[in-house]
C-alpha cells in the first residue's frame, strides 16, 4: 500500500491532451477565441462579467473556475438575497454564543466551561438518486470534512432522509443502498449516529433527499479558519491522491478542437464520487494531532469544485495573494487535464496554509498518518491567486470575485396559482371515526404507516455506541452526547421538517419546522442554543417555488429572532423536482441546546421502575392547549391521503415558555419521562412513550376536551403545536405543577403511568374509548419497514 | 511491464451471501439460465519487468499468505496476465461478431 | 496494572477500550501499530474499528503491522490479550485463535444490545464471571459470522474452548407456542436466530492456556452507567487484572 501511495508520477509522461495548455498569455493576445461558457452553465452576462473583471478572455482554466463557483451549488446565487435576512435577524444579544457565523465552513457556539462546538447540516440530494450507496456516504464525508476543518474532532452524525412512496419499486431501489451509504461511511469513521429522520412523500419520486448533520467538539482556542495570510506560508494540499472524481460537467471541455484524444483517456468521466471512509478516518486523526501541534495556520477542506474552491476561498479569506503550482497535485489519473484536475471532487483531501518555520513538524506528523502531503503553492503579497502548470500560469484572478463576489440573482417570485385553492381545501369535512373502535383504529392506521413506524430496521444499521459519548439516541426526541467526560457537559439536537406543513404555507410551515426542532431539544432537558438549516426546493426558475423559498427563509430568521437563537450556518440546495414537479417546499431545521450534565437528560417513554423510580403511579401531564388543527396531518395523510387547509397555528413565544419548563424540570429532575406532539398529536405521542419501553398508561380525556372545547378525536389526532407530555412522580408533582403555575402555562393531568401487572399484560387504554394492548400497537408499528425492505 | 493475475474465491463450502444475493436477483432481470452464483476476489499485481517463474512463485506465496485467508477461501488460480484478460469484452464487440 | 491497547490506522473503539480499563481500575497504555515493542504491559487489547478500512479483509492488513510481531510471540508465551470485534478478527487472520469471521448472513451491518451467555469463565478475561451468567453487551459491525471447518469447531466445543455464545430469545424447539414465536419475530427479527449466522451460535472463543480471547460484541460499550445497556462488560476487566496480580 505505501509503495503505491509514494509513487512518482512523471509529468513529462502526460497523454497529449496536457500539451497544449491556454495560458494567461494565450487569452491575452487570442480575444476573439470562441469559448463553451454556455456549456459550462455561465450566463452570456456572466461571461462579460468575467471578461470585464480579467479585461481579456479568461483562459480555458479560469473560464471552468468560474463556471463551477458560479453555478447554483458553489455560489447560492439564487438564495443570497433571500439568507441576507438570517444574518439581518440576528441581534447582539443572539451573537453572544456565537464564536464563528455565517460564512465559514460551519458555525460555531460557546457552549460553557471553554468548550466549543461547531455544527451544520448539508444536503446530498442528487447523487444519491444517481448512485445511492456513494451519494449518501459522500454526503457524510463532506459534512464531517466541513466540522473538521474547524478545528474540531467530529463527535457525532445524523441523517434526515426522504424517499418516495414506501411501496414504489424505485424507493426500493434507493433506500438500502442509501441507508448502507450512510452506515457504512459513518460506522467506518467511527461517528455515533444519534438521530435524524426517514420520511416518505411521492413528491420526493424522483428526488430523494439525503441530507447529513455532523457535529465536533473543540477548545474555543483551537478553533481554526479558512484564510491564507502570511506572505511566504506555505500551502500544502494533503490527504487523497485526485482523481477523475465529480468532473462530469468540465469534460464538455474535451470537445474542444486542440485537443487530441488518445486510446489512454477513458470517453467519459464518471459523474460519482467515491468515499473512502477509512482515509477520512485517518484525515481527522492526522488533522487532530496537527492542530495540537498548532501548525496549521488556515485549513479548508475540499469538497463541491474541488480545488478551484479551496484556493480560491483561502486566498479570498486571506490578506494576500497565492500562487499554487497545479502540477504539483499528486494524480490518481496521470491523464487528467487542468481544467478537471481543477474541478475535481475527489474526497478525503483537505489544504492547509502553513508556516515555513512549521513545515517540517507538519509534514513528520502526516508522514507518522501515512497521509499524503505536498506543498503545491504560497501566499503571496500580491492580490491575486495564479496558477501555474510548470512555468506556465493558467490562472490571474482576483480571488473574491471567484469566491464571494459570484452573481447574485433577483428571481422573480409569485405566489403559486394553485395555493388558494389548496388552502381552501380544508380538512373538517373528511370522515372522522365516530366511536372508540373508530378511533382505535385510526391510532393502528398511524403507528403502522410508514411515516410513523418503527425505524430500527434502518438505524439498526447505524452504530450509535462508539466513542462511549452517547447519552440518548434515536428513537428518542434528540440525539444527545457528552463533550467533557468529567463534568458531562454535553449536547442535544435534533433535525426536523414537517414539508407537508410547508406545501400548505411555506412561512408557518419553516417556523414550525423550527419549533419542533427547539421543542425536541428542550424536551430532553437542554437549553437551544443555536441552528442550522437544509432548504431544499424546487427549481429556482419556478417563480412558485423562488416564493415558498423566500417566504421560508423569512419564517426561519423571523423565528429565530423571536426565539433568541442564531443561525450559524447551512446549506442550500435548488432543483429538486420529480420530472417537472418541484417537491414539498422542505425546510430541515437543526436545532443544537446544552446541557451541564448529560446525565439528567430526560428520555422520551416512561417506565414502571426502576433505580430511584417510583412504582406505577407515575402522573402523566398534558402540556399545552389542543384546537381543532388537522391540515397537513398525519391523520388527512393516512385516512384520506388528503393535502390541504392551513397548518397548525404557530406561536412561538409559547414555544419558549414551553421550552423553559422542559428544560428547567429536567435540570430539577423532576419529570421521568418527556415527550413532544408532533405528527400524529397526543395519541402517537402517547403510544410512543408506552412502546419505548414496553410499559404502558391508562388515560382520560374528558377534562381536557372541556378546557379546550374539542372532543376525544380531536384531542388525540389534532397537531396543535407546544405541546408535550411529561411522566411526574407523586413526590415531584407539586414542584413540577408549580413550575407551570408560575408560568401561567396550560397543563392537565390526563392519566398514570402503568406497567398492567394486573390486567393482560400492558396497554394504552383511553378510558370510555378504547383499550390497546401494547403488543398489538408493537406489532403494528415494528412490521412495515421489515416486510418491505428485509429479504431475510 | 507485466501483470500477475490472481483469483480468490470463497471455499465451497462457506455460505457466500454476496452471491447468493446476485442468484436470487438476476432472474428478477430476466436471466433465467443461472443455477448458481458464487462472487470472488480478482487481485492484478504490477510488475516493472516480465513476469519470470520467480515473480510467479512470489505472487503465489502472496496469495497464499496474504490475498487470501486460508480458512474461508481458496487461491484458485494465478497466472500473467493475457491479452484477454485486459481487453473489455462487452456486448458491443460481442455483436459485432455475432 | 497496566494493560496495552492498540490503535491501528482505522481503530474506532481504542478510547473506548482505555476508558474501560481505567474504570476497572488499571492503568490504560496507548500501543502504536508502527512501534515493534510492547512496552512490558501485563496485557493488550486489540480494540474494534476498522483497522485499514477492513480492506483486503477485516483485520487481514493489521496482522502484519509491526506492533503484532512482538505481540504474537507473547500471547503465544501466555500473555492474556483480548481481541473485541475488529480485534478478534486479527487474532483470526494472524492464526492465535481458529476460524475466520466473513459478512453478516443478513449483508447488513447491525447495532443492538445483545444477550450472551458465558460458556467458559476460566480464561484471563472471563474469571470474574460465572458459567452460565448471562450478560447483555453491544453488538456492532458488518462482518461478524464466525465460521470454522466441522473438526475445528467440535474441537472446541469438545475442549470448552467457546468463551461465549449468542443467546436466543426464542429457540423454536418442539412445543413452542407458534403464533408466539410469529409475534416476537415481528418485532425482533433476532428473535429465533443469532445475529450474524454465526456457526454453533458462537460469539467468542479462547486458545487452549486461556489467555487469548477473542469476542465480536463490545464489552468496553457496556461500563458506565448511561451509555451502554448494562455494566455487565467491567468484569472482562476486572477479570484480567486480577490475574496479572495472581501471575
Amino acid at each position: 500500500m505505501t509503495s503505491l501511495a509514494n509513487a512518482n508520477l512523471d509529468n513529462a509522461g502526460r497523454a497529449p491532451a496536457q500539451a497544449r495548455i491556454d495560458t494567461v498569455e494565450d487569452a491575452s493576445t487570442t480575444p476573439d477565441v470562441v469559448q463553451p461558457w454556455a456549456e459550462l452553465g455561465l450566463k452570456s452576462d456572466e461571461y462579460d462579467r468575467v471578461r470585464e473583471i480579467l479585461g481579456r478572455r479568461p483562459t480555458i482554466a479560469e473560464l471552468a473556475m468560474y463556471s463551477v463557483m458560479w453555478s447554483e451549488h458553489c455560489s447560492y446565487k439564487s438564495s443570497k438575497v433571500h439568507l441576507a435576512q438570517f444574518s439581518e435577524n440576528t441581534t447582539d444579544e443572539m451573537n453572544e454564543k456565537l464564536l464563528v457565523g455565517i460564512g465559514e465552513n460551519a458555525g460555531v457556539v460557546d457552549i460553557g466551561d471553554g468548550w466549543a462546538v461547531t455544527f451544520k447540516v448539508e444536503s446530498h440530494n442528487h447523487p444519491s438518486y444517481v448512485e445511492p450507496y456513494q451519494g449518501a456516504a459522500t454526503g457524510v464525508g463532506g459534512i464531517v470534512r466541513d466540522i473538521m476543518s474547524m478545528g474540531a474532532r467530529p463527535i457525532a452524525v445524523m441523517d434526515s432522509l426522504r424517499f418516495g412512496a414506501i411501496d414504489h419499486p424505485d424507493t426500493h431501489r434507493v433506500l438500502p443502498g442509501i441507508v448502507a451509504g450512510v452506515g457504512g461511511y459513518g460506522n467506518c469513521l467511527g461517528l455515533p449516529n444519534i438521530g435524524g429522520e426517514v420520511i416518505f412523500d411521492p413528491c420526493y419520486q424522483g428526488n430523494p433527499l439525503v441530507n447529513a448533520l455532523s457535529v465536533g467538539k473543540m477548545r474555543i482556542e483551537d478553533i481554526h479558519l479558512a484564510k491564507a495570510s502570511g506572505v511566504g506560508n506555505k500551502v500544502i494540499l494533503f490527504g487523497a491522491k485526485t482523481g477523475g472524481d465529480g468532473i462530469g460537467g468540465v469534460s464538455v471541455l474535451a470537445s474542444e478542437t486542440f485537443d487530441a484524444v488518445t486510446t489512454t483517456q477513458p470517453a467519459k468521466r464518471p459523474a460519482v464520487q467515491v468515499g473512502d471512509p477509512f482515509a477520512e478516518k485517518v484525515l481527522i486523526e492526522c488533522c487532530l494531532d496537527l492542530y495540537a501541534a498548532h501548525v496549521v495556520d488556515g485549513i479548508q477542506d475540499l469538497g463541491g469544485a474541488g480545488l478551484s474552491c479551496a484556493t480560491s476561498e483561502l486566498a479570498s479569506n486571506g490578506d494576500g495573494g497565492m500562487r499554487v503550482w497545479l502540477d504539483r497535485v499528486p494524480l490518481r489519473d496521470a491523464s487528467l487535464r487542468v481544467e478537471e484536475i481543477l474541478m475535481s471532487e475527489s474526497q478525503e483531501r483537505m489544504m492547509a496554509v502553513v508556516e515555513p518555520a512549521k513545515l517540517e513538524e507538519f509534514m513528520a506528523i502526516t508522514r507518522r498518518w501515512d497521509v499524503e502531503a505536498t506543498v503545491v503553492g504560497e501566499v503571496t503579497d500580491g492580490k491575486n491567486l495564479e496558477v501555474f502548470w510548470g512555468d506556465d500560469l493558467i490562472i490571474d484572478v482576483p480571488p473574491r470575485s471567484v469566491a464571494h463576489d459570484g452573481p447574485v440573482y433577483h428571481r422573480p417570485m409569485k405566489r403559486p396559482a394553485y395555493l388558494d385553492a389548496l388552502q381552501g381545501n380544508v380538512p373538517d369535512d373528511l370522515a372522522r371515526p365516530l366511536d372508540g373502535e373508530g378511533l382505535r383504529a385510526a391510532l393502528l392506521a398511524l403507528m403502522a404507516s410508514p411515516n410513523l413506524c418503527n425505524k430500527s430496521w434502518i438505524t439498526d444499521q447505524y452504530d450509535r455506541y462508539v466513542m462511549g459519548n452517547t447519552a440518548l439516541a434515536m428513537p428518542d426526541d434528540s440525539g444527545v452526547v457528552r463533550v467533557d467526560e468529567e463534568t458531562g457537559r454535553g449536547v442535544a439536537i435534533s433535525t426536523d421538517c414537517n414539508s407537508r406543513y410547508a406545501k400548505l404555507d411555506p412561512f408557518a410551515g419553516a417556523q414550525l419546522a423550527l419549533a419542533e426542532a427547539y421543542r425536541n431539544v428542550a424536551t430532553v432537558g437542554a437549553v437551544p442554543l443555536a441552528v442550522s438549516d437544509c432548504l431544499n426546493f424546487g427549481s429556482p426558475e419556478d417563480p412558485s417555488v423562488m416564493w415558498q423559498f423566500a417566504e421560508a427563509a423569512r419564517g426561519i430568521s423571523q423565528g429565530c429572532k423571536t426565539l433568541g437563537i442564531p443561525v450559524t450556518g447551512g446549506n442550500v440546495s435548488l432543483y429538486n423536482q420529480t420530472g417537472d414537479v418541484a417537491i414539498h417546499p422542505t425546510p430541515l431545521v437543526a436545532v443544537l441546546g446544552v446541557m451541564d450534565d448529560v446525565a439528567r437528560r430526560t428520555p422520551s417513554g416512561w417506565n414502571a421502575s426502576g433505580p430511584g423510580l417510583a412504582p406505577a403511579g407515575q402522573t402523566i401531564y398534558l402540556l399545552g392547549t389542543t384546537a381543532d388543527e388537522f391540515g397537513g396531518s398525519a391523520w388527512t395523510q393516512v385516512a384520506h391521503d388528503h393535502l390541504g387547509g392551513l397548518p397548525p397555528r404557530v406561536d412561538l413565544g409559547t414555544e419558549r415558555e414551553l421550552g423553559e419548563i422542559l428544560a428547567n424540570a429536567s435540570r430539577d429532575g423532576l419529570v421521568e419521562a418527556a415527550h413532544d406532539l408532533s405528527e400524529g398529536g397526543l395519541a402517537v405521542a402517547l403510544t410512543e412513550a408506552s412502546l419505548r419501553n414496553g410499559v404502558g398508561a391508562r388515560i382520560r380525556l374528558d377534562e381536557v376536551c372541556e378546557r379546550d372545547g374539542v372532543d376525544a378525536f380531536t384531542l388525540l389526532f389534532s397537531e396543535s403545536a407546544a405541546r408535550a407530555i411529561v411522566a411526574v412522580s407523586p413526590a415531584e408533582e407539586a414542584r413540577f405543577t408549580d413550575l407551570c403555575t408560575a408560568r401561567g402555562f396550560a397543563h392537565t393531568r390526563i392519566g398514570v403511568v402503568d406497567d398492567g401487572s394486573g390486567v393482560e399484560g400492558p396497554a394504552l387504554d383511553v378510558q370510555g374509548q378504547f383499550t390497546l394492548p401494547l403488543d398489538e400497537l408493537r406489532s403494528a408499528h415494528t412490521s412495515t419497514l421489515p416486510a418491505i425492505f428485509a429479504s431475510r | 511491464m507485466g501483470n500477475v493475475v490472481v483469483d480468490v474465491m470463497l471455499k465451497s463450502e462457506i455460505l457466500d451471501p454476496q452471491g447468493q444475493a446476485v442468484a436470487f436477483a438476476l432472474p428478477r432481470l430476466g436471466f433465467n439460465q443461472f443455477t448458481d452464483v458464487r462472487q470472488g476476489k480478482r487481485f492484478v499485481l504490477t510488475v516493472a519487468g516480465e513476469v519470470t517463474g520467480e515473480v510467479l512463485a512470489a505472487a503465489r506465496e502472496a496469495a497464499e499468505t496474504m490475498l487470501s485467508n486460508p480458512v474461508i477461501e481458496d487461491v484458485v488460480s494465478v497466472r500473467v496476465e493475457s491479452p484477454v484478460d485486459s481487453s473489455s469484452v462487452d456486448s458491443k464487440s460481442m455483436g459485432s461478431q455475432g | 496494572m497496566r494493560i496495552g491497547v492498540v490503535t491501528f490506522p482505522g481503530s474506532l473503539d481504542d478510547h473506548d477500550a482505555r476508558r474501560a480499563v481505567r474504570i476497572a481500575g488499571g492503568e490504560p497504555v496507548s500501543l502504536w501499530h508502527g512501534d515493534d515493542s510492547l512496552h512490558d504491559v501485563d496485557a493488550v487489547v486489540l480494540p474494534g474499528g476498522f483497522s485499514y478500512g477492513d480492506y483486503l479483509r477485516a483485520g487481514a492488513i493489521a496482522r502484519f503491522a509491526p506492533v503484532m510481531s512482538a505481540l504474537i510471540p507473547a500471547a503465544r508465551g501466555g500473555l492474556p490479550v483480548l481481541g473485541i470485534c475488529n480485534g478478534f478478527q486479527i487474532l483470526c487472520e494472524s492464526h492465535l485463535l481458529p476460524g475466520a469471521m466473513i459478512q453478516n448472513d443478513h449483508r447488513t451491518f447491525i447495532c443492538r444490545d445483545q444477550r450472551l451467555r458465558v460458556e467458559n469463565a476460566k480464561t484471563a478475561w472471563t474469571s470474574e464471571y460465572q458459567e452460565g451468567d448471562e450478560i447483555t453487551i453491544v453488538l456492532k459491525n458488518q462482518d461478524g459470522q464466525y465460521v470454522a471447518d466441522r473438526h475445528t469447531l467440535d474441537e472446541l466445543e469438545g475442549e470448552g474452548r467457546v468463551a461465549f455464545r449468542y443467546l436466543i430469545e426464542h429457540s423454536v424447539v418442539e412445543g413452542t407456542d407458534a403464533a408466539q414465536v410469529a409475534t416476537a419475530v415481528k418485532y425482533d427479527r433476532f428473535a429465533t436466530r443469532n445475529p450474524n449466522g454465526s456457526y454453533r451460535d458462537i460469539a467468542g472463543v479462547t486458545n487452549e492456556r486461556g489467555n487469548i480471547v477473542g469476542l465480536m460484541p463490545h464489552p468496553e460499550h457496556a461500563v458506565e452507567e448511561g451509555y451502554g445497556p448494562s455494566l455487565d462488560g467491567l468484569k472482562f476487566f476486572k477479570s484480567v487484572l486480577k490475574s496479572v496480580v495472581n501471575a
